[in-house]
């Protein structure tokens, strides 16, 4: 019987090894694992690449992650956000690295890592700096660039409910990067307001089939980054 | 350029609302940060068009609503309807705007600036038309409409049309071409803020 419900964050994240490269879901707070996050601070891996279109307001959260050193690299496409200054300290001083990513190329070289394509061409970033350092190829006329695709070792997702097949739905614009993550990354640990039983998702509405997931933890109500912002919280 | 304390030409909400006026009913829109995203609040009563934003906020993180008729999907699938030339039209900010299209909004090039693109490289790429709000000069009076951006580029001849607080510009095969001027704003005035040749607007033969 398939049963890939976990207890606790803290039980999900106990293999992530240091120099990881975990893909953390999320547009700013939307879709942010902060209970999955969090449960990875206290676990301790450090040396990570993180991949995140930002990285995290205040100090919850991957903005948490980042201040308690534990990310040596983020690939992300928007690194500037309100209430963002754990990153800009840490990058302004040379102590993280970054490589910018234009945020759809970001989403596809995902979605292809997923899909086992190893690169692709894009228009995107051509003529422009961020085309530094790529092959360049002319179809029908067109300039274009090419594109690797992009893998993790951990991807750490929130979604609405799961069932324990793992299969997923999500919340509105919560989405975002998370059924790309879902598919990249070799092993997906994914957070659900609901755990359901098999049978309980219908299968026209799921939106992550369960192949792509490994392993779901209930967090009943999930916190959300700007009221933890709002409150002061710094974590741990 | 000195402030004289005078409003001239339109407010950042006006220029919104004038850039609101030309997006065409049924149209499929990407709305970027800051003046963009005032562009909503615009449309025309009646004209149907359907945002491709991505809990439920836009592109400026900035929570929104959805209307009847809305739809939910990933981000590599919200950019494949960008790079896939299936949005037609995307508003857009910038830094500087040169009279061949090239746009310039994503970085100054600062040695201390971090450095953040989002997704805009992307839209400038994929999008058939690339509309540009921005003020006519920077805060310290600079022109931001310019002959060759000195600022990195963010693409190369796309941007079609700018609306400012003192104009209505297409970017022209012959280069800026005067289509608007706002009440109370002559072309002298507007030329002598732009630093690239202004066409002036066509008047009947």
């Amino acid at each position: 019987m398939i049963d890939k419900s976990i207890a606790t964050p803290e039980a999900a994240v106990t293999d992530i090894f240091d120099g990881a490269t975990v893909l953390i879901g999320g547009f700013g707070e939307a879709g942010s694992p902060i209970e999955l996050i969090h449960a990875l601070i206290d676990q301790g891996a450090s040396g990570l690449t993180v991949v995140n279109n930002n990285t995290g307001s205040g100090e919850v959260g991957l903005a948490a992650l980042i201040k308690a050193g534990r990310v040596a690299k983020m690939i992300c496409s928007y690194p500037r956000t309100a209430n963002s200054t754990v990153f800009p300290e840490l990058y302004s001083s040379g102590r993280i690295e970054l490589e910018l990513v234009p945020q759809g190329t970001l989403a596809e070289r995902i979605r292809a890592g997923g899909a086992g394509v190893p690169a692709f061409y894009t228009a995107t970033s051509v003529g422009t700096p961020l085309e530094e350092g790529k092959e360049r190829r002319t179809f029908d006329g067109r300039h274009y660039v090419l594109e690797h695709g992009l893998t993790g070792d951990f991807a750490l997702i929130k979604c609405q409910a799961a069932d324990t097949h793992g299969n997923l739905v999500y919340n509105k614009t919560a989405r975002n990067f998370s059924p790309v993550m879902a598919m990249a990354a070799e092993t997906t640990i994914a957070q659900a307001s609901q755990v359901l039983a098999p049978g309980q998702l219908d299968p026209e509405s799921v939106v992550t089939p369960g192949i792509f997931v490994d392993r779901v933890v209930a967090v009943t109500h999930p916190a959300y980054e700007s009221e933890l912002v709002a409150q002061g919280m710094s974590y741990p | 350029m000195t402030d004289t304390g005078v409003s001239i030409g339109l407010s950042r909400d006006e220029m919104a609302q004038r850039a609101a006026l030309d997006i065409p009913d049924g149209s499929y829109v990407n709305l970027g940060i800051g003046i963009p995203e005032r562009v909503a609040s615009y449309i025309p009563e009646g004209r149907e068009v359907i945002y491709g934003d991505p809990e439920l906020i836009n592109a400026g993180k900035r929570q929104v609503t959805t209307v009847p008729g809305a739809a939910f999907f990933h981000h590599a699938d919200s950019f494949a309807m960008i790079r896939g030339g299936h949005i037609d039209l995307c508003v857009l900010g910038a830094l500087q705007v040169a009279s061949n299209g090239d746009l310039a909004n994503w970085s100054t090039g600062a040695p201390d600036a971090i450095p953040a693109v989002g997704g805009a490289m992307d839209l400038v790429a994929g999008v058939k038309t690339i509309y540009v709000i921005t003020q006519h000069c920077t805060r310290r009076g600079d022109p931001k409409l310019v002959e060759r951006c000195t600022y990195p580029l963010t693409g190369q001849a796309v941007a079609d049309r700018i609306y400012t607080d003192l104009a209505v510009i297409d970017v022209t095969p012959d280069g800026f071409q005067l289509v608007e001027l706002s009440p109370g704003v002559d072309y002298d005035y507007v030329a002598e803020r732009t630093a690239a040749k202004l066409l002036p607007i066509a008047t009947d033969k």
